[in-house]
């Protein structure tokens, strides 16, 4: 059997996939929130309970309605980026003039609120959700055995990434985006309607959340606390990308997938502590983050 | 005589920096197609009568007329759209942008602004660094840029922050010339200036502003007569 470092070759790459898999979660929903920070100066704690939203929405689109994964790929971040924007007009809008602690309180408190009001009718056990008949059953590419739904989401996130990063990078709406990040109030002063801005920004970005929730819908299980398990570590790599940079939140996420499933290879003990291990590193080192500007 | 109607008219303006009052009644009037400058010394409220009439500083009172329609009330982002053009004194040119997209970043407000092709004729040096980013341009390019980006818009009206602060004279020069070119075609200029030789070259108008508000005003004909209340007031 093929070894590399002294693990069979299989068990290396599968791992490393798994770490691919994750990573590919922890970009998108870093690149959310790097978004939503950039503009609104808000942290969003509330988006790992997007991203469970995303879920679950998924979910009862297909047993209440019969909707399946595919048009749910298109509905289920429409749904969420609604509540989103709903939730920016009615209180987050409200707070762009306190301390930032308050939205830091409300969108935690929100986040509590919706994982209670989930945890309440559907208990906390996970329910499956069928990986789509076209892409079930998987290939074999010789050195390894790749799910064909794992395949989609590595491919997937890797286009709604760079999709995003370029419509913020090369687009009139993206410009306005990156003024208004630099100088809201000129930017206002110019004639664009500013708060819109930062209305559809969050339901952008709450919407990119519950994309990657429908995502995530086959390969983990739909549970109310899937989003509280992996928001600490997407806080992890918005830190570690540096705060509010849109591209050092998507590379930063897929390093510290591969980093995290590389040590489950060589060190599965610290797996769960790695990403930890290099955030305390970076900050030491660049205390702007990676991709951080006023390092 | 017959008087025309002022285009902006400012009466008993009031504003406020947290608690700090800064502006104590300021009125003024700029005619359609002149230029006015506001001279002062430093921190008596030249740049705030700016931005409170932008409407940047919200804690204020008073009316601003803009073509005889209120423009207190008006959202921020309403006021550009009224016909008014800001170059703030920071020049606010964006780091992420480039010069291309920080000079089509304020929208169209109204017909009749310059197109591309004729900013570029007034201003060779951006065309050449159109692909620059923002703020690696000199600071009289970048002075420049903020002039330029507002006249694509159809603004009638720009109100201009010290254009000339820390840039060499020849720039200096250039600046002036644009300003009367812009003059020529009909817009109309409200001017903060610390710089005053470079203010009586340009201003059909001015007026001195003390403690947050206009202690005087005359037309530039007057200058010589004015010239030692101005030296008292401005050391000039």
């Amino acid at each position: 059997m093929t070894m590399v470092f002294g693990i069979p070759i299989q068990a290396f790459l599968g791992q490393l996939l798994v770490g691919l898999i994750n990573g590919s979660f922890y970009a998108m929903l870093s690149l959310g929130l790097a978004i939503i920070f950039g503009m609104l100066r808000i942290i969003n704690f509330a988006h790992g309970a997007q991203y469970m939203l995303g879920a679950f929405v998924g979910y009862l689109l297909l047993a209440t309605a019969g909707i399946g994964y595919w048009p749910a790929l298109i509905l289920v971040p429409l749904i969420v980026g609604l509540i989103g924007v709903v939730i920016e007009r009615l209180a987050i809008s409200r707070l762009y003039n306190l301390d930032p602690l308050y939205g830091l309180l409300f969108t935690f408190g929100l986040a509590l609120v919706l994982e209670g009001v989930f945890r309440y009718y559907y208990g906390v056990s996970g329910r499956p959700y069928a990986t789509p008949p076209l892409l079930s059953g998987g290939t074999n590419l010789g050195f390894m055995f790749l799910p064909n739904y794992r395949g989609w989401v590595v491919v997937a996130s890797l286009v709604v990434c760079l999709g995003t990063w370029l419509a913020i990078e090369k687009t009139k709406f993206g410009s306005y985006l990156r003024a208004a990040t630099e100088n809201p109030s000129l930017v206002q002063a110019f004639g664009v309607n500013v708060p819109l801005l930062l209305t559809l920004t969050y339901g952008i970005g709450s919407g990119l959340a519950g994309l990657a929730g429908i995502m995530a819908a086959p390969v983990y299980q739909v549970s109310p606390l899937m989003g509280s398990d992996l928001i600490i570590i997407v806080f992890a790599v918005v830190v570690v990308g540096g705060m509010g940079s849109i591209l050092g939140a998507i590379v930063t996420g897929y390093i510290l997938g591969l980093a995290e499933g590389l040590t489950k290879v060589f060190y599965p003990e610290a797996s769960s502590t790695v990403v930890f291990v290099i955030m305390a590193l970076v900050l030491l080192v660049r205390p702007a983050g990676l991709f951080g500007k006023d390092a | 005589m017959a008087e025309l109607a002022p285009l902006l008219s400012v009466r008993g303006l009031n504003a406020w920096y947290g608690e700090s009052h800064a502006l104590h009644g300021v009125d003024l009037d700029v005619l359609p197609g002149e230029t006015v400058t506001l001279l002062g010394r430093n921190g008596v409220g030249k740049t705030t009568t700016l931005r409170a009439i932008m409407g940047l500083i919200r804690k204020r009172t008073g009316t601003i007329t803009y073509e005889g329609r209120e423009l207190m009330r008006l959202p921020l982002h309403h006021t550009a759209r009224r016909g008014l053009g800001f170059v703030p004194e920071e020049r606010g040119i964006f780091a992420t942008l480039s010069v291309d997209e920080n000079l089509v970043l304020p929208p169209v407000v109204a017909p009749g602004g310059m197109s591309i092709e004729e900013i570029f004729t007034l201003f060779p040096n951006l065309k050449e660094r159109r692909n620059s980013q923002g703020t690696k341009l000199s600071g009289g390019e970048q002075q420049m840029l903020a002039i330029a980006r507002m006249l694509r818009t159809g603004v009638r009206t720009l109100l201009l922050d010290e254009p000339t602060e820390g840039l060499a004279p020849v720039i200096v020069q250039r600046i002036g010339e644009v300003l009367r070119e812009l003059k020529a075609r009909g817009m109309t200029i409200l001017l903060v200036e610390q710089n005053f030789r470079f203010a009586r070259r340009i201003a059909d108008r001015f007026y001195l502003m003390e403690h947050g508000k206009v202690t005087a005003g005359f037309p530039v004909a007057e200058i010589e007569a004015r010239m030692p209340l101005l030296h008292d007031v401005l050391g000039v």
